[in-house]
């Protein structure tokens, strides 16, 4: 079968309508910006040079630090719970699957505003702490909104490769480590964990990615308090209208992402068993 | 067990985590109040004012035309894509192509597609949020086909010829039927990320022609309003009904098959 | 050394184990046999601390091992499966139960490197699981288990995973290695060869029951329930008033009714010492080399009765044959021995006993 006819089509609009348009980013960002917007035919590196401005790296710095966090705590929340998940007989699983990823259809936005409701001083949270006794706090636009709302959108990302990893794994191996004489801490630090580093690094990567380019949860729940690079370019573009810039600064926000992924496949494939 | 429950504590607090804030929208749907901080009785007030906010049914009528739209021309391009690739599963430029919108952030696509239209000077309505959204629509719908079509055995195909079927034939019959579920899926998806997605639209739409996220955004970002309560709470009852009917849909195709004792 | 004392083990509503007693000597090596399901591998879960009976004792040494956590036992296993850590290389599998001891790092790899040498895998120390033959990660999984120096060492279908050529190989090897290192030898199987080949002892299991514990000669030739007599060597089984009759199939003779010819156990064509006469239509015959196999169908009886004999057969299907056997070769069983008929034992509350 010939496959041009088939392939064509898709190839082409792909091309055209991603391709290109990552491309003429990539170009703008070593342009002039236009007087009025748009750009002007003119070579530059000071798209670059203002990069290393204080105030744009701290922004840039900023945003890895939220992003990583988020990371983290998505990790430590979400590997023991697709443990324990893993651990369910077949049906459970399925059910607890599902209970996880059900919020994650509704509207994201919606998700967002949820913890607006929550957080903020009147909210529910201070109205629980109160019930327990505690003195009221005032989360809503700080950091610890910000990264609050990334791990709730992108919480899902992490269980569900971590899931994949896990009940893949052949209980039989904790078995033989049993019996070799390794107690549970110790057969999970010696199998359970190293066999499951794939889906630790897919997950990272799924919450990691997400969360670094965001604007709208930095927005929403940080107030415009906690300017992330996602707002920034953002900003350039739609607020600022300097294009070149804005794509100077998304080609950065690429080449981090960039670095991790590399990061990631030859962590995966240093950890892969074959 | 002391010990078990300790191990379980994280579990629980994980679905406390993901379902606090469901509740609380679902609740508060149903106050009568403005305050989203206080239950002041039983109303179903903010169905109606939501019924009748002639704003989010303009966005809400975009989006389903968005969704269906792009859902179609992805599932269209994505099947050619993945067929065309046939059983070669090492066909580079096409895991490049397929992986790339799954990689790169939806806001560089956002911005990348909103610079090429300026370019191309097409005029920003619908249509622009549409063709943008076939982008990652196709993608999937063709890695999702791939993935279908790398577990069809292809000895079926090989067992067709020999028994003397024509290529076209033996594609009609035996490879699409096989190819259905997949295509099918990836439609869905396709639908669903449509649907929900905001970033991309909110730099491709026409101001005048917003689509529900875009809706929603503003009416967020000008304070709480209750409306959404009772918007969230109608999305998750039909995302909801989806997930139980696709289960319900798959347990009765594979009904028959041995349930493997635990 | 090791004792099982009356150990029975439900699975819901199954009955995987009833009332199991054995006893295991020192450094014998010593076989479970039994069909899928009759519950051996319950019981050797039960001993390496998967499992914890509902009922019953075990000791080892006269000391309860029952409260003894899985990762504190004497025991070790290896595994169907082999279960070999596919991220650690030959070395690291091997060295990890030692690790677990906490031995100075010099002992730790003498004791590796000479147990890679006994099983012949010196060479292949830095390589993964994954780039081992079948056979070559079956003897990482031993050299695995013996080198932590068991008291006692359990096999599950130790060969079952081999094709035919290393399973011979293999058969050798362990027999070589169980004389060598002196460790106590438990093997499960479904396979009566593999048992009857490596085992000084056997066990025959069957529901949830041990049904005999002989040697295996005396398990072949004298089997005292039909059970036994059934899936050991295939006897035939004949009813009669008080018990059953088990003869081996290469024990019948075989003589064409209508010509007088002879079959082929019956060369000398004699017929002193003659117990009982069978006469029957040959239905299958099937040449396997050096023997023939040959089913014959007798009014009265509800299967075929099976006769091995030397070299091709003289008679073919669809022949009337009578069918003799010397006394000596008919092996009688009581018919009082409770649960052991297999007919009378239904199949399925044994099943789904494997894990």
């Amino acid at each position: 079968m010939k496959r041009w006819p088939l392939t064509g089509p898709g190839l082409t609009y792909l091309t055209v309508f991603m391709v290109i348009p990552l491309g003429l980013v990539l170009s703008y960002a070593f342009l002039r910006r236009g007087r009025f917007g748009g750009v002007v035919d003119e070579p530059t590196t000071e798209n670059f040079t203002r990069l290393a401005d204080p105030l744009y790296a701290d922004v840039v710095l900023h945003s890895t630090w939220i992003a990583a966090l988020t990371t983290v705590l998505a990790l430590l929340i979400g590997y023991p719970t697709a443990y324990v998940i893993a651990g369910l007989p077949r049906r459970r699983q399925t059910i607890a699957l599902i209970a996880v990823v059900l919020p994650f259809w509704t509207s994201f936005l919606i998700r967002v505003y949820a913890w607006i409701v929550l957080l903020s001083g009147p909210g529910w949270l201070n109205k629980a702490l109160r019930a327990i006794g505690l003195g009221p706090v005032d989360v809503l636009y700080t950091d610890a909104a910000v990264v609050t709302g990334l791990l709730y959108a992108y919480l899902p990302l992490m269980i569900l490769p971590l899931y994949a990893s896990l009940v893949r794994l052949d209980p039989q191996l904790r078995e033989a480590a049993a019996n070799l004489g390794a107690g549970p801490w110790t057969s999970f630090r010696t199998v359970t964990l190293p066999l499951t580093v794939p889906g630790i690094l897919t997950g990272c990567l799924f919450v990691f990615v997400p969360s670094f380019g965001n604007f709208v949860i930095p927005e929403l729940l940080g107030g415009g308090r906690s300017v992330l690079v996602g707002n920034l370019i953002r900003d350039q573009f739609l607020k600022a209208r300097d294009w070149p810039f804005g794509s100077a600064l998304a080609l950065a926000l690429l080449a981090v992402l960039m670095v991790l992924l590399l990061a990631q496949a030859w962590a995966a494939r240093r950890y892969a068993t074959r | 067990m002391r010990h078990r429950l300790l191990v379980k504590m994280p579990f629980w607090l994980t679905y406390v985590f993901l379902y606090a804030p469901v509740v609380v929208l679902v609740a508060m749907s149903f106050s009568a109040g403005r305050s989203p901080y206080a239950f002041e009785g039983f109303s179903l007030r903010w169905y109606g004012e939501l019924a009748g906010d002639d704003e989010i049914l303009h966005g809400l009528v975009n989006t389903l035309i968005v969704a269906a739209g792009s859902a179609a021309l992805s599932t269209v391009l994505g099947t050619l894509l993945a067929v065309g690739a046939g059983h070669d599963r090492r066909s580079r430029l096409l895991d490049a192509v397929t992986l790339l919108p799954a990689v790169v952030p939806d806001l560089l696509l956002a911005i990348g597609l909103l610079v090429f239209y300026a370019a191309v000077q097409l005029t920003l309505g619908l249509h622009s949020v549409l063709l943008a959204h076939t982008v990652f629509g196709t993608a999937f719908v063709a890695a999702l086909v791939r993935t279908r079509l790398a577990h069809t055995d292809p000895s079926l195909e090989e067992a067709s010829r020999d028994l003397g079927a024509t290529p076209l034939t033996t594609f009609v019959r035996i490879t699409l039927p096989s190819l259905v579920p997949g295509v099918a899926a990836g439609a869905l998806l396709a639908f669903t990320l449509s649907v929900d997605e905001f970033v991309i639209a909110f730099f491709t739409a026409a101001p005048t022609e917003p689509t529900l996220p875009v809706v929603v955004y503003s009416m967020v970002r000008f304070g709480v309003t209750p409306e959404i309560n009772a918007l969230a709470t109608l999305l998750l009852a039909v995302s909801f009904t989806a997930v139980v009917a696709a289960q319900r849909l798959t347990r009765t195709t594979t009904r028959g098959a041995p349930e493997a004792i635990g | 050394m090791i004792e099982i004392k009356g150990v029975s083990h439900r699975f819901g509503r199954t009955r995987a184990l009833d009332d199991v007693s054995l006893d295991i000597g020192e450094g014998e090596f010593c076989a479970l046999l039994g069909p899928s399901g009759c519950g051996k591998t319950t019981l050797l879960r039960i001993l390496a601390g998967f499992e914890t009976p509902d009922v019953g004792a075990v000791t080892l040494d006269r000391e309860d091992l029952l409260s003894v956590p899985p990762h504190r036992r004497p025991v070790n296993l290896m595994f169907q499966s082999f279960a070999l850590f596919p991220h650690m290389s030959v070395e690291r599998n091997v060295a990890y139960g030692l690790e677990r001891e906490r031995l100075p790092r010099a002992a730790i790899r003498e004791r590796v490197d000479a147990v890679l040498a006994t099983v012949g895998l010196t060479a292949y120390a830095r390589r993964k699981p994954h780039e081992l033959s079948g056979g070559q990660r079956q003897r990482v999984a031993l050299a695995r288990a013996i080198v932590k120096r068991p008291r006692l060492l359990l096999l599950d279908e130790p060969l079952s995973a081999l094709d035919k050529q290393v399973r011979a190989e293999m058969q050798l090897e362990l027999k070589r290695l169980q004389h060598e290192v002196g460790i106590t030898f438990l093997v499960v199987t479904h396979d009566q060869e593999e048992a009857m080949s490596l085992a000084d002892r056997i066990a025959v299991m069957n529901a949830g029951r041990i049904e005999q514990t002989d040697a295996p000669v005396t398990l072949y030739e004298r089997p005292r329930t039909t059970f036994v007599a059934g899936f050991v060597g295939a006897n035939n089984l004949f009813p009669g008033p008080n018990g059953i009759t088990a003869v081996r199939p290469e024990r019948i003779r075989i003589r064409n009714r209508i010509g007088g010819g002879k079959g082929g156990n019956d060369n000398d064509g004699t017929v002193e010492g003659e117990g009982e006469r069978l006469t029957g239509t040959v239905v299958d015959v099937s040449f396997h080399g050096g023997t023939s196999h040959l089913a014959v169908r007798v009014p009265g009886l509800d299967r075929p009765v099976l006769i091995a004999v030397q070299g091709p057969s003289r008679v073919t299907s669809g022949e009337q044959v009578s069918l003799s056997w010397p006394p000596d070769a008919a092996v009688h069983i009581p018919a009082s021995i409770p649960a052991s008929t297999p007919v009378s034992t239904p199949a399925s509350p044994i099943e789904g006993e494997e894990p």
